[in-house]
């Protein structure tokens, strides 16, 4: 692609772009459409965009294989990691004598901190839960670039 | 509403012929990636931006490219096969009875229609108040009251990832990850 600066320089332009959608559809999905499995999507297609003009040497620079393997697993393990962590809070919220909390119950993660007055646990674990959809979903769909575009064509 | 509706429904079904009869696989891939862009609008009229949202970024984004690095590891012709008779057939009364299913189905937007009436009302009507305010009714079904759901989603997308890494990696990356 060296060949084709209009594409290089105009590639350069919108990824900023790109990134900037797939983070607001990250964390503005409990308002609007979207949610964590399309800024997922979003997001792995402006490492895909900036693989394909500049090569895969350069992606994997920005993303390296090594970090985005461990993604994968890291997304799920907020996810259930969100879960377990409702349980285990529930003992100290000081609702009375509710000491026991079920997986994924964000009720539990209602809290008080003084300057930042109440907040929801509902909000605060959709968005953890959300987070961690959207990792995995990045790195998969970034590793699946990666295995496509790391292969040698089949001779015919 | 409908001059936008016919038209749209019209290009569909001429793409999807289109993909079905074309040989040349690379105008076949982006005959598809037009059928995924035209079902985006579409689910856009039907009020489901979400949908919209995966149907545009997946099907017209991620797929499309993912087929085109096929075709750039194989190749790019099909070998020009005969009319086949049985799947014709098959497909046609396949086709025909699917038509006739949607005859007694409900106007798009009936208020009686199951769809409407089945997951109970009050679970939308709540959800405001259950969320503590979040609006957006899609996000606390899906990641609140149904949150076990999602989370077995995301498994199934995280061996979906690790099952293309084991049949796909080349085994030259054994090395590539030491250095």
């Amino acid at each position: 692609m060296n060949s084709f600066p209009i594409i290089r320089v105009i590639t350069k332009l919108i990824i900023p772009y790109i990134l900037l959608f797939a983070l607001y559809v990250q964390f503005h999905g409990d308002f609007g459409p979207g949610g964590g499995f399309q800024a997922g999507v979003i997001f792995a297609s402006a490492i895909i965009l900036y693989g394909l003009v500049f090569g895969l040497p350069a992606a994997q620079r920005v993303a390296p294989v090594r970090v985005v393997e461990k993604l994968i697993a890291l997304g799920l393990l907020i996810y259930a990691g969100t879960g377990v962590a409702t349980m285990l809070i529930a003992k100290g919220n000081g609702h009375g004598e509710a000491s026991q909390a079920n997986f994924l119950d964000y009720e539990s993660l209602n809290h008080n901190i003084s300057w930042l007055g109440p907040l929801s646990g509902q909000h605060l674990g959709i968005f953890l839960v959300e987070l961690g959809v959207g990792i995995t979903v990045t790195a998969v769909m970034t590793i699946i670039f990666y295995a496509f575009a790391g292969r040698e064509p089949v001779a015919e | 509403m409908i001059f936008i509706v016919i038209p749209i429904l019209a290009l569909l079904a001429m793409t999807a012929f289109a993909v079905a009869r074309i040989r040349d696989l690379w105008a076949a891939v982006m005959f598809t990636g037009i059928f995924s862009f035209l079902g985006a609008s579409w689910m856009l009229i039907l009020d489901a931006p979400d949908v919209a949202f995966t149907e545009a970024a997946v099907g017209a984004g991620i797929s499309t490219f993912l087929m085109l690095s096929t075709l750039a590891l194989t190749g790019k012709k099909e070998k020009p096969s005969k009319v086949a008779v049985v799947p014709l057939l098959v497909v046609g009364i396949t086709g025909a009875a699917l038509i006739y299913g949607t005859l007694d189905m409900p106007a798009y937007g009936a208020p009686d229609a199951p769809i409407q009436t089945y997951p109970n009302p009050s679970f939308v009507e709540k959800s405001k108040q259950d969320m503590h305010g979040l609006p957006n009714v899609v996000t606390s079904v899906l990641a609140s009251y149904r949150g076990y759901d999602t989370l077995g989603e995301t498994a199934v997308i995280f061996t979906a990832g690790i099952a293309v890494l084991l049949i796909l990696r080349k085994n030259g990356d054994q090395e590539d990850r030491k250095s």
